[in-house]
């Protein structure tokens, strides 16, 4: 089986992470966010994965050829000239994806859930319609584009954007399975999959619904990547509690490498991510936190729903809060405050940043 | 035989002291681990043949003051009395109201200082200016150089370049006229008591004209604008300029400041009252003070300008900065203060983070002056010192920057830029 995954631009939205390392690489949980996908899809039985991208990326490239070795499967990239939108890739990649006639994969490279590929399978070829699209519960429908499906059989009847008056509480999760025949509806050129070609499909009764259980999130910003981060801890919890370091000091879901070294008198947790060769010295508050493989957090030092980026240095009795994001290799002086500030690669921070804002 | 006059003013003064003010009568604020008014009269114990220290007010006598004066006297071997004044009389009322005890026992002179300055007390220095010019006839202003916008905060003084005499003098003007600024603290001779008087009779005499103003009292004289403004440019009165240091005292910012002049003295004049890093002590940067009953944890680090007094317990891996920890305070584990004073038997919480921001003269300008800040500008609360009244409690991990907290409070979260009534 193949899987089509839409990647696209630069990431902008993920910034300052993705100004160093393309957004699919961006470390979530301690693994690339693009690896939680291929992953689970090769579980499933997926044996080629295609990445739409508009931009090239050596950096892209290099990592999926190893991958391709580690996992033993075919990993092709897909370059487009101009950006396609989310439908355009699939005309682009039509040769691929038509070298056989099984039902492919398509998913948005910022989703992360308990990935249900097997079961979509199952679904997919139990009504042997065109499309199946993997649909989430969300709290306030009113803010996304809901879809109404017929609860028994899950045939979606249509597509109602941001709707005022409640039609339906599931939304489009982004992960979607095709036949083949999908093609013929599709033309290399910028097509917008869920404007354009769905509402198409579903008046033609060839598109069904299926519900996710579970978790599912959108990790294309630094606010919704802590709160997937959460998620994805809580759902480690559930399968593989064994993961979870515990001990003294530790509170909650709380995800450590092995090469990271943690100092004494820290209170960490709940929901943090520790990465590779991370250093947290003595006596370090962390909650709700990414800390990225090779930081150094210098003691006594305080961190909340904050991203600190591969290399950096957050300094002795520094306070983080409210969706700090720093680069890679930012150093923050000592003493400061930052208050979401948003710090782009390679700077160094001496003064505090006591308002949200941007730090070029 | 010499004396020295302090006015502390009252209760009713000092406003912008608040809300530490309401604790302790604002002379007894501690600058530097000592109270306040103590830097006065340390500065007056040193002076050969200064037998008297009078305090003028109008605080109810208390407490804490009478403690304080008994201690004082105990400690320079100088006498110590408090005159209270029945109502506020002005700088100069109070004084011409105490002249018979001020003058009892025949002092040739004697020094009148504010209790609100931070100086170094270059007393000796006037005593000798003051007999080279003119004695028993003139009068001397301690003078400093300011900038020349903040000049117009202050007491401008004009003066002969060469003999020092004083030309004109206007208080607080409206545009500039001299960046030679008074700095509250004075050595006048007995004589001064007819000038004094000269106005005292003049209110009187306008008292009569005046049917409805029984509200203004004719002993409420001010020295700078009644007495100064008269005296100048009639061979009497001198400025001698200081290039010491010197800071007003009025908001709890300036105290910051002040703290930070007197400790940076102490390498001098009391290097015992400086900590330093020793084995197994907390780590000390700069100048400190540490009361010796404090209880600081090893990992603490320290400094600079920072005071920590009786009884405070500063925890492990605590980050203290440009601050005042008054007693009884707790600063539990990994808290970090900066620019802040925690006000009495205060508790700031487990990783807690309490900030101000420093309202410091321009460091680029040898002539600037700290700007006693008004506590608003166009509506919005400046960002000054953060201040924790009396019995204040912070919770851990939350962060409180540029805030008052008045006494009593218990927070349960943070706050930014807020009065807590």
């Amino acid at each position: 089986m193949k899987a089509l995954i839409l990647v696209g631009g630069y990431g902008t939205r993920l910034r300052p992470l993705t100004l160093s390392v393309p957004k699919p690489l961006v470390d979530f949980c301690n693994k690339p966010i693009l690896l939680h996908q291929v992953e689970a899809l090769v579980k499933a039985g997926v044996n080629h994965v295609i990445l739409a991208v508009s931009y090239m990326s050596d950096m892209l490239e290099k990592e999926m050829k190893e991958q391709e070795k580690r996992l033993g499967i075919r990993i092709s990239m897909s370059h487009e000239k101009e950006p396609l939108g989310t439908a355009g890739p699939l005309a682009l990649a039509r040769e691929l994806l038509t070298e056989n006639s099984d039902p492919f994969f398509v998913l948005n490279s910022d989703v992360i859930c308990d990935f249900p590929f097997e079961e979509m399978v199952r679904f997919h070829k139990h009504h042997g319609k065109e499309g199946t699209i993997v649909v989430t519960k969300v709290e306030e429908p009113s803010k996304y584009g809901v879809v109404v499906y017929e609860a028994e059989s899950g045939q979606i009847q249509r597509f109602v954007e941001k709707p005022q008056v409640f039609v339906s509480n599931k939304i489009n999760s982004g992960l979607y399975i095709f036949s083949p025949a999908v093609l013929d509806r599709i033309q290399l050129r910028p097509t917008s999959i869920e404007k354009e070609i769905f509402p198409a499909m579903a008046q033609e009764g060839q598109l069904f619904a299926m519900e996710l259980q579970g978790f599912w999130m959108d990790i294309g910003q630094p606010k919704d990547f802590l709160t997937g981060m959460c998620m994805y801890l809580q759902s480690v919890r559930q399968k593989h509690p064994e993961w979870l370091h515990v001990g003294p000091g530790f509170i909650g879901n709380v995800l450590v490498d092995p090469t990271a070294k943690i100092g004494q008198n820290c209170s960490i947790g709940p929901n943090v991510t520790i990465g590779p060769g991370v250093t947290v010295e003595d006596g370090v508050r962390i909650k709700r936190c990414t800390i990225m493989k090779g930081s150094r957090l210098h003691s006594h030092s305080w961190l909340e729903s904050s991203i600190v980026g591969w290399s950096s240095s957050v300094g002795q009795w520094v306070r983080m809060e409210n969706v700090t994001v720093l680069g890679e290799d930012v150093i923050v002086n000592d003493e400061l405050y930052l208050n979401g500030a948003n710090v782009l690669p390679h700077k160094c921070i001496s003064e505090s940043v006591p308002e949200p804002r941007i730090i070029m | 035989m010499l004396k020295a006059v302090i006015l502390i003013g009252g209760p009713q003064k000092g406003t912008r002291f608040r809300p530490l003010s309401f604790e302790v009568p604002k002379p007894l604020f501690p600058v530097a681990g000592v109270p306040m008014v103590q830097h006065h009269i340390e500065a007056c114990s040193k002076v050969p043949n200064l037998k008297e220290i009078l305090l003028i007010g109008f605080y109810q006598p208390n407490e804490a003051l009478s403690s304080f004066l008994l201690k004082a006297q105990q400690e320079f071997k100088v006498a110590i009395r408090y005159l209270q004044e029945y109502s506020a009389l002005g700088t100069g009322g109070g004084i011409y109201h105490f002249r018979d005890q001020i003058l009892s026992g025949g002092p040739q002179a004697f020094f009148v200082m504010n209790a609100d300055v931070c100086s170094a007390f270059p007393l000796v220095p006037m005593l000798d200016f003051h007999k080279q010019h003119g004695g028993s006839q003139s009068y001397v202003i301690l003078g400093t150089t300011a900038n020349r916008s903040q000049s117009l905060n202050y007491g401008c003084i004009v003066a002969n370049g060469e003999t020092q005499e004083v030309l004109h003098y206007v208080e607080k003007p409206g545009t500039f006229v001299s960046d030679i600024i008074n700095c509250g603290i004075y050595l006048f001779s007995p004589s001064i008591f007819q000038h004094i008087a000269e106005v005292f009779q003049r209110n009187q005499q306008e008292l009569q004209l005046e049917e409805n103003s029984s509200w203004q009292r004719t002993e409420v004289i001010r020295l700078e604008q009644d007495v100064f403004t008269t005296l100048a440019g009639r061979g009497k009165l001198y400025v001698y300029k200081t290039e010491g240091c010197w800071s007003q005292i009025k908001s709890a910012g300036s105290a910051i400041y002040a703290s930070r002049l007197y400790l940076s003295q102490y390498g001098s004049t009391h290097p015992e009252r400086l900590a330093s890093t020793k084995e197994g002590g907390p780590t000390i940067r700069g100048n400190v003070y540490i009361h010796p009953t404090a209880n600081v944890d090893p990992s603490a680090v320290l400094g600079p300008n920072v005071s920590i007094g009786m009884g405070v317990t500063v925890g492990a891996g605590v980050r203290i900065r440009e601050s005042i920890v008054l007693h009884g305070a707790v600063l539990q584990d990994h808290s970090c203060v900066l620019n802040t004073i925690v006000g009495w038997d205060s508790t700031v919480g487990r990783w807690a983070r309490v900030e101000g921001t420093p309202s410091d003269p321009n460091p680029n300008d040898p002539y600037s002056k700290i700007d006693s800040e008004t506590l608003f500008r166009e509506g919005k609360l400046t960002p000054s010192i953060t201040i924790l009244g009396c019995n204040v409690s912070i919770p851990a991990e939350v962060v409180i920057l540029n805030s008052i907290v008045l006494p009593h409070k218990e927070l349960s979260r943070s706050f930014k830029n807020q009065i807590i009534l």
